[in-house]
């Protein structure tokens, strides 16, 4: 999802200290004292402000069951921010039932992450009268809430959720039908059914297999008769969708003009289908006991294999459909200076519309009043906002920063630019990507498919000549043994697997097919701010201490001053509490100067402030007759050089900064000395960096923070994205890196090595188990049964084989203690 | 015979049981939210509310 400010944040390793207590509600740091009850302190006067509401109503067990469960940077409540649900259409679009007064909806929370968060959102009714009742699904972070329209209004409850924290998500495709849930149920259905049938068919089949002897000629009809018939429900409606998505490909082949092709699917039908068939007729005719419970073992084992896929894959995917980013509605203006809410589906060239801070841009337009600062991270990767001028153009998918603007629309939301890249540029990159991953596998299934009948059809010649009473076992054993399920299912259920255990290390990608990518990659350029750095950390050089009164009285002097270092101080300074300040003044380029409890203090360079240069300092203060000097540097993470050393050996490492040649001496260290370090790179310069590095036949991993990297993101093999929040992506990058897992960076690399040894493992084993079994069987030397027995258990085998390596991978990469210097470098 | 009969029947009736009992939870949603029931075990049924000065023995409110 894109930029959501209301996630969750860090929680901070460090412990609450006296000077610096932890805010009540969230539990980021205190900047101020200020704001509190009785004991508790708060970060600022929204979260204060929840707490009232919570502990007006009794609410307070929120805060037993986590500790500081509250979401932070609640921001006050714009209070048209919700209008557009007093529509009755828009509303009536989003109630999955009403009958006039008892209605339901669902709201889609972000912000949910914890066991507190789920009892508040289901303690609603004792916040609001009109919620009847409320309930949250967890895993899909949506609620569900009863309420009755003559007490409360869909708008109300929206401005509830915000103000205790949990804003809704409304988005445009909430409008549209739900999708149906029920495919999903259907599957599940048919995995009960087909397991119930398996285990049934295996044990009553057990005498056919050890009776020898003493089986009871008697009992077999009985025993088969059964499992005959429990054998149908497995083939006519379990394995259902084998067939549904084999015809699917092959349909076309019989209409005019279509090419039907053989999809993965349809070997399986097919083996299904010679089993199942075969059974029948060796149950009927009494010839033997037939392959039932392979069959049913077929068709459960795969089912398993597709509900895992699809319940990883959903967890894990993007959401890449725009229709899930833009909003609902917007304000649009009348001729007549009034406003109304309209549907974005409903906007016209030609409207005006007016957008307020954090909304976005719903269809390409002019600028016609108001400051637009517009971040377009989303469609550009670049959250540096863009200023634009009255008159010039602003395209969808954009974010207004800050105030109010209005625009004239000169094309409607589905002709904008931004579905345009939706559907070619990146995207269709995407799309090229998985259509070869997708064709390879066809094409393979096809020849497999091919190969095995001509193999069947020469082997039964050849017996035919020679001993024609082992055709028909032969060629059954053989279509039965040979399973293209393990050499399909070793990419996918492996690539799955792997999906979820990166993103356990705290790596997002957006498919599979990044895997591979990341698995070749020998060169890595870095971004340094935000990436390598992060932050600003004030140092006080000086021997002489400042006391509490001269913090204060610098914190009073430079929060009013815009300037970085100004702001650095301030943050450092803040604790200490603000005092009244007389005449105050900004000299541009120099410094602040203002006069607290009679004192003169001067905050500024050497030369303003009057002080004695020194050379690692950035900025000096003077409080009255006190001089001290201040070094702000940025920060480097922790963990940094431990990662350096490991990724040195193994790879070639760059820096590709935008900035000054400021700390080149710790960078070169960091990265080791015969890495270069490229400074003042600009955005194109990076990217031409890049292109340079892979016409050198290098694969190119690229990691920045989204600021100026865009297009070096997009050029590079693989583009990962530092966040410090994981709910930011844009659609320019291959993955995202949780910004505290940085220093695991080399294991992460190893992971996808691994994976793609696990692949090529899988493929070998089920090659060489196809090839093997199809030379005994073709010499007529395996019986139908222990074909049937040996095909699941080869899917087993590499489904165990591939989740079971990866894992031990992953519990040994990530167990090892990562050699992290603490230490950080400074100047 | 009869007995190999009679095992079978039930036990096909037994399983068929909890197979439908797999079918209802299925049918209602219960595998679509993993961890919410988990969490939602763990909460109190109600809070001990703070006292109000008319009202110092507040009861423990009921479930909503």
């Amino acid at each position: 999802m894109p930029t959501l400010e209301k996630a969750p944040v860090s929680r901070k390793a460090a412990p609450a200290s006296q000077s610096r207590p932890d805010c009540y509600h969230c539990g980021q740091p205190c900047l101020t004292q200020s704001i509190r009850i009785a004991e508790k302190a708060f970060c600022c006067e929204g979260c204060k402000l929840v707490y009232e509401i919570l502990s007006d109503k009794g609410l307070c067990n929120y805060y037993d069951l986590q500790k500081h469960p509250g979401l932070s940077g609640i921001r006050p409540l714009r209070k048209e921010k919700f209008a557009f649900l007093d529509s009755p259409e828009i509303a009536e679009r989003l109630y999955s039932f009403t009958d006039g007064d008892h209605t339901i909806v669902t709201f889609y929370l972000p912000g949910v992450h914890c066991s507190s968060c789920m009892w508040l959102l289901e303690h609603l009714p004792r916040l609001h009268d009109g919620v009847l009742e409320s309930r949250l699904s967890f895993s899909a972070k949506e609620v569900t809430i009863h309420f009755s329209r003559s007490k409360t209004s869909l708008r109300t409850l929206a401005e509830l959720l915000t103000t205790i924290g949990y804003e809704p998500y409304i988005s445009l495709s909430d409008g549209d039908e739900k999708k149906a849930k029920k495919p999903n149920r259907t599957r599940l259905y048919r995995l009960g059914i087909a397991g119930f049938a398996f285990s049934f068919i295996m044990m009553m089949s057990l005498p056919e297999y050890f009776g020898g002897v003493t089986f009871d000629e008697r009992y077999s009809t009985l025993l088969r008769g059964l499992c005959l018939l429990l054998g149908i429900p497995v083939f006519f409606y379990c394995a259902g969708e084998f067939f549904s998505n084999a015809w699917k490909g092959i349909r076309p082949y019989f209409q005019k003009g279509g090419k039907g092709f053989l999809n993965i699917d349809a070997p399986i039908a097919l083996s299904v289908f010679i089993t199942f068939s075969r059974s029948v007729y060796e149950i009927l005719s009494g010839t033997g006991g037939g392959y039932l419970d392979s069959m049913s073992g077929i068709v459960f084992f795969m089912l398993v294999g597709r509900l895992v896929q699809e319940r990883t894959y959903s967890s894990l995917s993007f959401h890449r459909d725009y229709q899930s980013y833009f909003p609902i509605a917007v304000t649009v203006l009348n001729g007549d200076g009034t406003t109304v809410t309209r549907s974005l589906p409903d906007l016209r060239e030609g409207d005006h519309v007016q957008l307020h801070n954090d909304e976005i841009i719903p269809a390409d337009g002019l600028l016609t009043g108001g400051a637009a600062r517009i971040d377009y991270s989303f469609v550009t990767g670049e959250s540096e906002p863009v200023k634009v001028a009255v008159g010039e153009k602003v395209y969808a998918g954009g974010r207004q920063t800050e105030g109010v603007i209005t625009l004239e629309l000169q094309k409607r939301v589905a002709g904008s630019y931004l579905t345009s890249l939706w559907n070619n540029s990146a995207f269709a990159r995407d799309k090229v990507a998985e259509g070869r991953a997708e064709d390879s596998v066809h094409r393979l299934s096809k020849y497999f498919t091919i190969t095995l009948f001509s193999l069947a059809a020469v082997t039964a010649i050849y017996w035919a000549a020679t001993d024609p009473s082992r055709i028909l076992n032969a060629v059954t054993a053989m279509l039965i043994v040979a399973c293209p399920c393990a050499l399909l299912l070793a990419a996918t259920f492996t690539n799955g697997n792997l999906l979820r255990l990166f993103s356990k290390g705290g790596l997002f990608l957006r498919d599979a097919s990044v895997i591979e990518k990341l698995s070749q990659i020998d060169t890595l350029a870095f971004d340094k701010t935000g990436t390598l750095t992060i932050g600003t950390e004030v140092e006080v050089l000086d021997e002489e201490v400042l006391s509490e009164a001269d913090r204060a009285a610098i914190y009073s002097v430079v929060r009013g001053s815009q300037h970085p270092l100004s702001r650095a101080l301030a943050k450092a300074t803040a604790i200490s509490g603000n005092l009244p300040l007389s005449e105050w003044k900004e000299t541009v380029a120099q410094g602040v100067e203002g006069v607290v409890d009679g004192k003169k203090v001067l905050v500024g360079n050497a030369h303003f402030t009057g002080a004695t240069p020194q050379a690692e300092a950035q900025v000096y203060a003077r409080v009255g007759e006190k001089t001290v000097a201040f070094s702000v540097t940025p920060h480097f993470r922790t963990g940094l050089a431990g990662m350096m050393d490991q990724l040195r050996k193994r790879f070639k490492v760059l820096l590709l900064s935008g900035d000054q040649p400021r700390q080149q001496k710790p960078l070169q260290t960091l990265l080791g000395e015969n890495s270069e370090l490229l400074f003042n790179q600009k955005p194109e310069e990076k990217l031409q960096k890049i292109e340079a590095l892979q016409a050198a036949g290098h694969q190119v991993l690229m990691l920045g923070d989204g600021l100026n990297d865009a297009g070096a993101l997009q050029q590079s093999n693989v583009g990962i994205t530092l966040a410090e929040d994981i709910n930011n992506f844009t659609p320019a990058c291959d993955a995202i890196l949780d910004a505290r897992q940085l220093p695991k960076l080399p294991q992460l690399l190893s992971l996808a090595r691994w994976g793609r040894f696990v692949i090529r493992l899988a493929f070998a084993f089920s090659i060489l188990y196809n090839v093997v079994g199809l030379s005994i069987a073709m010499q007529g030397l395996m019986h139908p049964m222990i074909a049937a027995i040996l095909m699941p258990s080869s899917t087993l085998t590499i489904v165990l084989l591939s989740t079971g390596i990866c894992q031990l991978v992953y519990t040994v990469l990530f167990r090892q203690k990562v050699v992290a210097n603490s230490q950080q470098t400074k100047t | 015979m009869i007995a190999l009969f009679f095992v079978l029947i039930v036990s096909l009736l037994i399983a068929g049981f909890f197979l439908s009992g797999f079918l209802w939870s299925v049918r209602k949603d219960q595998f679509e939210d993993k961890e919410g029931a988990a969490m939602r075990m763990l909460h109190d049924d109600g809070t001990i509310l703070p006292p109000v000065e008319n009202d110092p023995e507040r009861p423990i409110a009921p479930r909503s």
